[in-house]
């Protein structure tokens, strides 16, 4: 993925649906139940959203233990998945996204100064 | 039809999960373990998604438990396509809820990985399968893909190992297909994780021939056969070679059954060979072997039975044909379906796919007689101690189902007379040999019984003749200094002694008649003697009668004598002392 660091580009290529604004980020989360990692990826997700597309992002979590069959239509394997499907659906990207910058690369978001750090496995959390 | 249980000779502690694929099952003794993993490995191309498959579909079809196919290589409908040929509808399976099929894409360039995570999802997707048709039966094909897809080896690793224990916990019988690594079973060591039945297969190129072996490496807690064991792949997808017992137990009966040749039946006691026995023809090239097979399986179909004819030279045409030319019609007993031919070329793949091919026909058809022409065509797929022992196990194969074996073996001119190819000759039972005689610028065929276990037979050769009401048996001659004749030789001297013989019996009539004649001048002499014999007789009867007569005259002479010189009347016997005056 080569994008201009500069800014985020939020092209649509597809026809949006209606409701959603063109620059909108359409994030989904896959988990199975509350686990220590997907509640970590959760809050990671988030705050990572925050800090970066405030207002212009929606995370819609899966979970899979409700809906199992989600799972093969959406081929996937590892959990926690992240995948983003506006804009442009594009690789998904597994673990608890404790690898700010990475997950920031994957977004094609540039590195800002990174606000807070992120919540590792071993970080406290809520 | 439920699933079968202690198959295995351990007892109850060990269930067994039958695969359904012909001969696997024998070989391990009733099956894959039960409730726990398998793991079946190999190189690529080796039959490893088939075998999955299989075991699958038959579970699905044969033994009505449901399985899962979870597939990490081809897509579920490359999956469905390939198999079509094999004559499984995975697509039919599916909306029966027999068969659930997942395909699990794990593309590197489509991942990326940040922090720590782990496979739930395929294990949701694995327990959401499972659940949906209750299946009994999983295949991971093949699960080192992911690793291909992931780079976190200690994270997968420690997944596999959780995933394999949930399996067992869940109750599923599981197979799972690995690649061959170097040195190791598998490519990822998943053998570690995996390890309480391990098969192995194997495509093996010898010589340009191509075989495919499978061995059990390992089963925890049942035995199992540890050999190679070569299978095929056909139309009906995998067959192994069934184990035949290599003890020595079979039976035997005194059934015999006829050769197609009458006299060749006479030169046996009359009856012709053991039923089960098995039967070796020998002879240079050109002999007629072909032709003493062609009149035993017509024979066997005359009396009903099935026959099995492998060819390895000839195409069946031109067999029909062959023997048609001397009075043997084998056409009507293949339209009545009493005899099959199957004839491909020695070469056409190695010893051990011949002999499950063999096996395979051998069982569908279930023959009463099996004829092998020629056997030592083989040596070209193999060398001489491999088809001595495929030669063995095959020999052994039909005696222990008692089905009689015509072989003919093609022996070369320069060979001692009584040397077979392969050291063939102590597996047999009965032992027709056919020899060339060559003599006075002709060659003719002899044909002898050169052993024959268990019954008399003639040690006689008779010449071997083949024209157009078939087969032939005659009488020898012998010439002087012991020379067998035959062919125009024969037929000179039979001429020469019929001569002989009329030369003789004239003779004897001549001297006859004469000796007769001779004996009526005997008689005739003896006649005239008895004739002067009467005579005489007479003579001296004559004589006495007229003594006795001038007695008796004398005497009434006298008396009237007496009388009329009236002397004393004396008592006419003249006893008394004569008294009175001497008259």
């Amino acid at each position: 993925m080569t994008r201009l660091p500069k800014k985020i580009k939020a092209r649509t290529r597809k026809p949006k649906p209606a409701a959603l604004p063109s620059d909108l980020w359409d994030l989904r989360l896959y988990v199975a139940g509350r686990t220590p990692k997907s509640v970590r990826a959760l809050r990671n997700l988030k705050r990572l959203c925050e800090e970066n597309l405030k207002g212009k992002y929606h995370i819609e979590v899966v979970d899979l233990l409700k809906h199992p069959h989600r799972a093969k239509v959406d081929q996937i394997v590892a959990l926690p998945t992240l995948v983003r499907k506006l804009p442009e659906s594009m690789k998904q990207i597994i673990g608890d996204l404790s690898n700010t910058e990475k997950v920031l690369l994957w977004g094609g978001i540039s590195t800002r100064t990174a606000k807070s750090s992120p919540d590792g496995p071993d970080g406290e959390d809520a | 039809m439920k699933p079968a249980k202690n198959n295995g000779k351990t007892g109850p502690s060990l269930h067994k999960c039958p695969t359904g694929i012909v001969g696997l099952d024998q070989i391990t003794n009733g099956g894959v373990p039960r409730g726990r993993p398998t793991l079946v490995c190999g190189g690529a191309g080796c039959g490893k998604t088939l075998l999955a498959v299989e075991f699958i579909v038959r579970g699905a079809i044969q033994f009505n438990e449901p399985g899962v196919f979870m597939s990490f290589e081809e897509t579920s409908e490359d999956l469905s396509k390939n198999v079509r040929s094999l004559g499984f509808d995975l697509d039919d399976l599916i909306r029966r809820e027999k068969l659930a099929m997942d395909f699990v894409r794990v593309e590197r360039s489509e991942i990326e990985e940040t922090g720590e995570y782990d496979l739930e999802g395929l294990f949701v997707r694995l327990n959401h399968a499972i659940d949906s048709i209750k299946a009994k039966r999983v295949v991971l094909d093949t699960v080192e893909t992911l690793f291909a897809g992931l780079t976190n080896t200690a994270i997968l690793r420690a997944e596999l190992r959780r995933l394999f224990l949930w399996l067992k916990d869940k109750g599923v019988t599981v197979l799972i297909t690995g690649e061959k690594g170097d040195g190791t079973l598998t490519r990822q060591g998943i053998e570690e994780y995996v390890s309480d039945c391990v098969i192995m297969l194997d495509h093996r190129v010898h010589d340009q021939l191509s075989t495919r072996r499978l061995r059990v490496v390992k089963y925890r807690g049942s035995t199992h056969g540890t050999n190679e064991y070569p299978f095929i792949i056909d139309a009906q997808g995998i067959s192994v070679l069934p184990v035949t017992s290599m003890g020595l137990n079979h039976l035997a009966t005194t059934t015999r059954i006829s050769s197609g040749v009458k006299r060749l039946d006479t030169m046996m006691g009359g009856k012709g060979f053991f039923r089960g026995s098995s039967i070796l023809v020998s002879g240079t090239a050109g002999t007629g072997k072909t032709s003493i097979a062609a009149a035993f399986a017509k024979a066997a179909c005359q009396r009903g039975e099935k026959c099995l004819f492998f060819g390895f030279e000839e195409s069946p045409a031109q067999i029909i044909r062959n023997m048609l030319s001397i009075g043997i019609d084998l056409a009507p007993c293949v339209k009545k379906g009493l005899l099959r031919f199957h004839t491909s070329r020695p070469t056409l793949y190695g010893l051990e796919t011949h002999l499950t091919v063999m096996h395979k026909q051998i069982e569908e058809f279930k023959p009463g007689v099996v004829i092998v022409d020629p056997v030592t065509n083989m040596i070209s797929a193999g060398i001489a101690q491999d088809v001595r022992s495929m030669l063995l196990r095959l020999m052994d194969y039909l005696k222990g189902r008692q089905i009689t074996t015509m072989m003919t073996s093609l022996s070369s001119v320069g060979d001692a007379i009584e040397q077979s190819v392969c050291g063939v000759s102590s597996l047999i039972d009965t032992w027709v040999f056919v020899q060339d005689i060559e003599l006075g610028g002709e060659r003719n065929r002899g044909l002898y019984i050169l052993k024959s276990r268990g019954m008399a037979h003639s040690n006689q050769i008779r010449e071997f003749v083949l024209s157009d009401h078939g087969i032939e048996l005659l009488d020898v001659y012998l010439g002087p200094s012991g020379v067998v004749l035959a062919g125009s030789a024969r037929l000179a001297q039979a001429a020469r002694e019929q001569a002989e013989d009329a030369a003789s019996k004239q003779e004897i009539l001549r001297q006859r008649t004469q000796a007769q004649a001779q004996r009526k001048a005997l008689e005739a002499q003896i006649a005239a003697l008895q004739a002067q014999g009467l005579a005489q007789n007479l003579a001296i009867e004559h004589l006495a009668a007229q003594d006795r007569l001038r007695a008796v005259q004398g005497q009434a002479d006298r008396t009237a004598m007496a009388r009329s010189r009236e002397a004393d009347v004396a008592a006419p016997a003249v006893a008394g002392p004569r008294r009175g005056r001497h008259l």
